[in-house]
């Protein structure tokens, strides 16, 4: 186990830059997980630090030593492919052996850590299967066991889960948590799913065109997202966001002159162009809300989701009690304005603290 | 809605039971049957009949143009005592074994070469194909001339730098001729080998070599390991259809040495042609033809269990 240091790391393809600067600090033993929309640069990011692709500038070091120019086999790195790359035609003690095979390891020593490996993810009955025989989340186990029988610095995931149906992608997330748990073993997970960001990361990386937006506790990020698009990124339903200005201390001035609450309004901001951002479980019902008409209910069994027009734009809203809503009923909503967030217009920088 | 007339019911017609003319005209089987029958038409008047007349004919003393008796095996008897014969069999397997494994060593060379990222990718590979779209009689024509006693442009190459004296009598000594023979077959059969070959090669992810290098594989345990198991197949099917147009090489022997100089380049194909339509010995060139075909199916064989093994490799398509 070690620490991980990206510093300042910069990639080009050509005249093209798909990474323009990232620093992220990774404490050992730490899960960190970077998420992002496609072509945000988290993969090549972490191919990078497997040594796959090469570092244009910036430094990349494992423990104490920078490893832009050591070899992907002397960095002790295991990787999870999002296909797994499994070797089809070696049985499932063989794929996850073939470290150690190469590494001249004797074949009692080999099958001691294959056997270890496998009794951890419960793969022993699998283990003279080929690949083809296995289901999707058999495989995405003896991938994740030819990481462990390496016994690896650092963990490596892209997109691991990204293969396999909902249910699945659920058991294996909560898996893939509890193996980190037992083995203490700094993990870096690319996924662009932000549910799988929330749920597993000791520390979430949001990035976005090759830049870091935000770094910090999944609940921090929820609560506290520094700009607009970690605030829309992070959370299932999206936060809401209501275009506006802020109107003295008092209010925010939404779309069609509907009135929000806030708390207290950011210092020299009357009058400055703004949004408002709310996010779905913080609206109640209550007289003094803004009044809205509902489009669309959409009950879960836990809760209801809720599409209304507010001011004439569309928000969402989540409420756990059961309230009887029919579509073109009006109700009141108000956002709690001890939650709301404030973003600049033009930069979509957070405004309130 | 309410102002649309709805038509007035017709009447169903009667259910009626089944005929056995309705069953079969909703019989897939009988449909699959004639959707065969053109193929089976044409596998059968043109393979499995010249086929099985060739082997007919074996078994008789057929002349041109003369109607031939039943013999028995009195023409495999002539065979096993001629000497000229047993030449034919081994040069053609010399001729299959040298020409198919050179074929598959540079085939696999030249596949692995253009598998890489290198410049001018797309032309080199389309280079490649060269020989294979020359027909095979202007390519051995080429060949003869560049293998001719007095004008062959090597022999004169080689007088210009001072390395021989003589021109090498390259189709007039049997040594020579051999290689020469072997040389073309080579050369006409590696752009096959090396196509198919690196299309194989397209069909392993690369992921699996991401993979490999993370597991610490060097160039060669990456072929070793990853490659080579994975292209088995490929090259089980490759390597018996280069065999069985080795082993059946005809027109660029016959274009070069006509099997000459004294028999050395014969082969089956060519005896049997000698035999049975310039000297009129149908019955006899039969037999020398018929005589191919265990050795054809030995070579399938081969392929056939390669396949085998790598199916129980992959175990069931379960997914």
């Amino acid at each position: 186990m070690s620490s991980v240091q990206i510093r300042d790391v910069r990639k080009s393809f050509g005249n093209f830059e798909v990474l323009h600067g990232v620093s992220i600090p990774i404490e050992d033993g730490e899960f960190v997980v970077l998420v992002g929309p496609s072509g945000c640069g988290k993969s090549t990011l972490l191919r990078m630090l497997a040594g796959l692709e090469n570092i244009t500038s910036g430094t990349i070091s494992i423990g104490d030593r920078v490893v832009n120019n050591v070899q992907p086999k002397e960095r002790d790195i295991a990787m999870v492919f999002q296909n797994y790359a499994l070797y089809p035609h070696m049985t499932v003690a063989d794929n996850m052996g073939f470290s150690l095979k190469l590494r001249g390891a004797k074949p009692e020593e080999i099958s001691t850590g294959v056997k270890r490996a496998a009794e951890i993810l419960a793969l022993t009955p699998l283990l003279e299967r080929y690949p083809r025989q296995l289901s999707g989340g058999q495989r995405q186990r003896v991938a994740m066991g030819r990481a462990i029988v390496r016994d690896p610095q650092v963990f490596l995931f892209d997109e691991p889960l990204s293969n396999l149906d909902a249910k699945l992608r659920v058991a294996m997330r909560t898996e893939i948590k509890e193996l980190h748990q037992r083995l203490k073993t700094t993990t870096v997970y690319v996924t662009h799913d932000q549910i799988e960001a929330m749920t597993m990361a000791d520390k979430i990386v949001v990035m976005h065109d090759g830049i870091v937006e935000q770094m910090g506790s999944p609940l921090e990020l929820y609560d506290k997202p520094e700009n607009q698009f970690v605030a829309g990124f992070i959370g299932s339903p999206a936060m809401n966001f209501l275009k506006g200005k802020v109107n003295g201390a008092a209010y925010f001035e939404g779309p069609n002159g509907v009135k929000l609450p806030l708390k207290s309004a950011p210092a020299n901001s009357d009058g400055q162009p703004a949004v408002y951002g709310v996010r779905p479980e913080h609206f109640t019902i209550a007289d003094d809300g803004a009044e809205a008409e509902i489009v669309v209910v959409e009950p879960t069994g836990s809760e209801t989701q809720v599409f209304a027009k507010l001011g004439g734009e569309q928000v969402v809203a989540v409420f756990r009690e059961r309230h009887q809503f029919n579509p073109g009923d009006k109700v009141r909503l108000k956002p709690d304005p001890a939650l709301v967030h404030l973003f600049d217009d033009s930069t979509g920088k957070r405004l309130n603290s | 809605m309410a102002d649309i007339a709805l038509a007035p019911r017709r009447a169903k017609t009667e259910i009626r039971e089944a005929t056995a003319w309705d069953q079969l005209r909703h019989n897939k089987n009988w449909l699959g049957f004639w959707f065969m029958l053109p193929a089976m038409a044409f596998l059968i008047f043109f393979l499995a009949y010249p086929l099985g007349l060739g082997v007919w004919l074996s078994f008789t003393d057929t002349r041109i143009g003369r109607v031939g008796h039943f013999i028995g095996t009195e023409n495999y008897e002539w065979l096993w005592d001629d000497s000229i014969f047993w030449l034919s069999v081994f040069n053609t397997l010399l001729y299959t074994s040298i020409a198919s494994a050179v074929k598959f060593a540079v085939g696999l060379y030249l596949a692995l070469l253009l598998n890489e990222r290198m410049p001018f990718k797309a032309l080199l590979r389309a280079a490649v194909l060269i020989p294979f779209i020359v027909p095979t009689v202007l390519s051995a024509l080429a060949f003869w001339w560049i293998f001719d006693s007095q004008f062959s442009i090597i022999s004169w190459s080689l007088k210009q730098l001072g390395l021989i004296t003589q021109n090498i009598n390259f189709l007039g000594d049997t040594t020579w001729a051999r290689i020469c023979v072997i040389f073309a077959n080579i050369w006409r059969g590696v752009p096959f080998v090396a196509i198919t070959l690196l299309a194989g090669l397209q069909t392993v992810q690369p992921s699996l070599y991401e993979a490999a290098t993370l597991d610490g594989a060097s160039r060669w345990q990456m072929f070793r390991f990853i490659t080579y198991p994975l292209l088995t197949p490929i090259i089980a099917v490759v390597m018996t259809f280069s065999v069985l147009f080795t082993f059946t090489d005809f027109q660029l022997i016959w274009a070069m040495t006509r099997g000459g100089p004294v028999n050395a380049t014969h082969l089956m194909a060519t005896l049997s042609y000698q035999r049975a339509i310039i000297a009129g010995q149908l019955g006899e060139g039969a037999a020398i033809s018929s005589a191919m075909i265990p050795f054809l199916l030995a070579a399938i064989m081969v392929s056939w269990f390669g396949l085998q093994r790598r199916k129980w490799q992959q175990g069931e398509n379960n997914d």
